[in-house]
């Protein structure tokens, strides 16, 4: 399950202190530092530790969103073009035999990058 | 054995005819041979889907009461041309929406229309005698119009250049998203399936024949504009009436950063009438080449890094310099085979007969570039030779002071031998003094990844660069990527004054 992790400016190492006290392994898809915005992580966690990770990084002041889903594809809209495809750093985009295209969204790290790229504005993120 | 286009006409009435995609004509040449494919097979289709920015339509309202001559006209805040008489325009599909996001376009007026939306026609005049009113606002839709008649100028390329970008900066062009040192190509173009693809030599393919634009039936005007069949880009001028079109075959699209465009489908069917047709329509994604260019150089003459064959493209990688790197379709080979296999059902259902061109189309022409009287500015007609500049060792207070006296954002940074090693800015001393933990000589505050602009690049792809990277200046270096001078972005306003270096 992916978690999008807002952390106050100056503040602690919440990510490296839930991994010590919980035990669970947490991996950091993207990290951006933004002066006006603060520090925004997209972390993926094991799905049964959810919960219990969130829960605890709230406590230490972050905010915390839980993404259901990455990328949205808006098949009515999509032309099956595949200029998505080479831009992907994440092979989330490919065609099946019909070329049509074909989705992963589990690979997605919600980049973004795909979203601009889309010439029908096919593409675009849940949260 | 040879075939006439009459006696194929005749099959199509009679429901006997046999038509297949351009795709399975090679393996049906393989398995029967060319005279086998010659008896066999009476019509090709073949089929084209993707962005096609050249295209557009002329529109009629009908007459006001009282009546308008309109000299400018907006559809959603998209400029349509007023330079034709009255009620009638032409919307091309990649101008901006004046008001809307730029992502709004011609393109999508037109898919607007074809979807049967209702759209706001806005008009000016200056009046006259016969024609008095000045100004008028409504609402239309496509049914309310009494032609829509699509004329694109410039439709179907026989095939596309690929693109890559050697350098260090994302790109977004036409050709969509290039990621820096060459991380992906993009391509365009259905390969074997494109009609020009399956008719080279231009026998079967000219004016008046019949085709498939936007689902509509409609016809070749002619030869498109840039025509180059010489070099095997051949295009086509298309008409077809926007009423009977649907939006599985026409999609306005907008390309980050370059505007709006139209994704059309297009196809053509194409008489099998003797062995030379046979051979041309056995054509492979393998046999069709195109170069691979490089969109890092902001230039016409982009430079070739290879050649390419569709097979290669569309296999997902490609391989360059021993690199692999992922490939990017921006047409649909998907959407061109769904033109392909409507032809090929209107025909079947004989809804559709064919004929031959009542004009042909020159299968040798060359496209020329444009003639330019007027020499281009150049960087050194406008940048500044005078150029303060600081050393990498020196201490930032001493930066901060030449900032004050030099009046000026930027300073150049060069290192012991004098080459340009960074660029200091008030911005980068401000945040020194704000943090000022250890931060004390000008290389480290200074910014590394300097952008520069040489004495001979003309100042529309300096101004380019600023405006891409959001910079106000660009340190001017020679070869030995010595600072020479500076061009700041307010230097460009000495273009637009008398004695400057445009009219």
């Amino acid at each position: 399950m992916k978690l999008l992790v807002r952390l106050i400016h100056e503040s602690k190492p919440i990510i490296a202190q839930v991994v010590k006290e919980t035990g669970v392994l947490i991996n950091v898809d993207r990290a951006r530092s933004d002066a006006h915005e603060g520090e925004e992580a997209l972390v993926d966690v094991p799905d049964e530790s959810c919960i219990l990770v969130s829960d605890r990084m709230r406590s230490l002041g972050a905010e915390v969103r839980i993404l259901e889903e990455g990328i949205r594809h808006d098949e009515e809209e999509c032309v099956d073009c595949g200029a998505c495809i080479s831009i992907c750093p994440k092979r989330v985009f490919s065609f099946d035999n019909d070329w049509k295209l074909h989705v992963e969204t589990k690979r997605c790290i919600l980049c973004g990058r795909c979203i601009i790229s889309c010439p029908h504005a096919a593409l675009s993120l849940s949260y | 054995m040879e075939k006439s286009i009459d006696e194929i006409n005749r099959r199509i009435r009679d429901g006997s005819a046999r038509v297949v995609t351009a795709d399975e004509m090679p393996d049906i040449v393989s398995e029967l041979g060319e005279e086998g494919a010659l008896h066999e097979v009476d019509v090709v289709t073949t089929g084209t889907f993707g962005a096609m920015c050249s295209s557009g339509a002329f529109l009629n309202f009908g007459h006001a009461e009282p009546p308008i001559k309109m000299e400018r006209l907006w559809l959603n805040d998209v400029e349509a041309y007023g330079g034709i008489a009255a009620v009638d325009t032409y919307i091309g599909a990649t101008n901006k929406s004046v008001t809307r996001m730029e992502s709004y376009g011609g393109a999508h007026v037109i898919e607007d229309f074809i979807s049967g939306k209702a759209i706001e026609l806005r008009a000016q005049s200056s009046g006259s005698d016969c024609y008095p009113r000045r100004s008028i606002t409504t609402e239309v839709r496509l049914e309310d119009l009494n032609q829509a008649i699509m004329v694109n100028p410039r439709n179907a390329y026989q095939r596309y250049d690929a693109a890559v970008n050697t350098s260090e900066d994302t790109l977004y062009t036409y050709m969509g998203t290039l990621l820096p040192h060459s991380g992906n190509v993009t391509f365009s173009g259905a390969g074997t399936l494109n009609p020009i693809c399956n008719d080279p030599n231009l026998r079967l393919i000219g004016s008046g024949v019949p085709i498939l634009l936007g689902g509509a039936q409609g016809m070749v005007i002619g030869e498109g504009t840039q025509h180059s069949s010489a070099g095997n880009f051949a295009t086509l001028m298309t008409t077809a009436d926007m009423n009977d079109m649907n939006t599985d075959f026409l999609r306005a699209a907008y390309m980050y950063r370059y505007g709006p465009t139209l994704y059309l489908g297009v196809g053509i069917p194409l008489p099998v009438l003797d062995i030379e047709t046979v051979r041309r329509t056995a054509v492979r994604d393998e046999d069709i080449m195109v170069s691979i260019k490089d969109y890092g150089v902001p230039s016409r003459s982009r430079p070739v890094l290879g050649q390419v064959s569709y097979a290669e493209l569309k296999s997902g990688t490609i391989e360059l310099d021993n690199e692999e790197i992922k490939t990017s379709s921006l047409s649909s080979f998907r959407r061109a085979k769904m033109v392909a296999n409507t032809l090929k059902r209107w025909i079947e259902d004989g809804q559709m007969t064919l004929c031959l061109p009542t004009r042909y189309l020159d299968p040798s022409k060359q496209a020329k570039p444009m003639r330019e009287t007027r020499k281009v500015v150049l960087v050194q007609e406008i940048m500044q030779r005078k150029v303060v500049t600081i050393k990498e060792d020196q201490e930032i207070t001493e930066a901060a002071k030449k900032l004050l006296r030099g009046e000026t954002n930027h300073l150049p940074v060069l290192n012991e031998q004098g080459r340009l090693t960074g660029v200091v800015t008030t911005f980068d001393i401000a945040k020194a003094v704000a943090r000022p933990e250890r931060k004390i000589k000008v290389q480290d505050v200074m910014t590394r990844n300097v952008i520069t602009t040489l004495a001979d690049e003309p100042i529309d792809i300096a101004a380019q660069k600023m405006e891409h990277h959001r910079i106000s200046a660009l340190p001017v270096v020679d070869a030995q990527n010595q600072c020479i001078a500076i061009l700041h972005a307010s230097d460009l306003g000495k273009l637009f004054k008398p004695g400057g270096g445009r009219p």
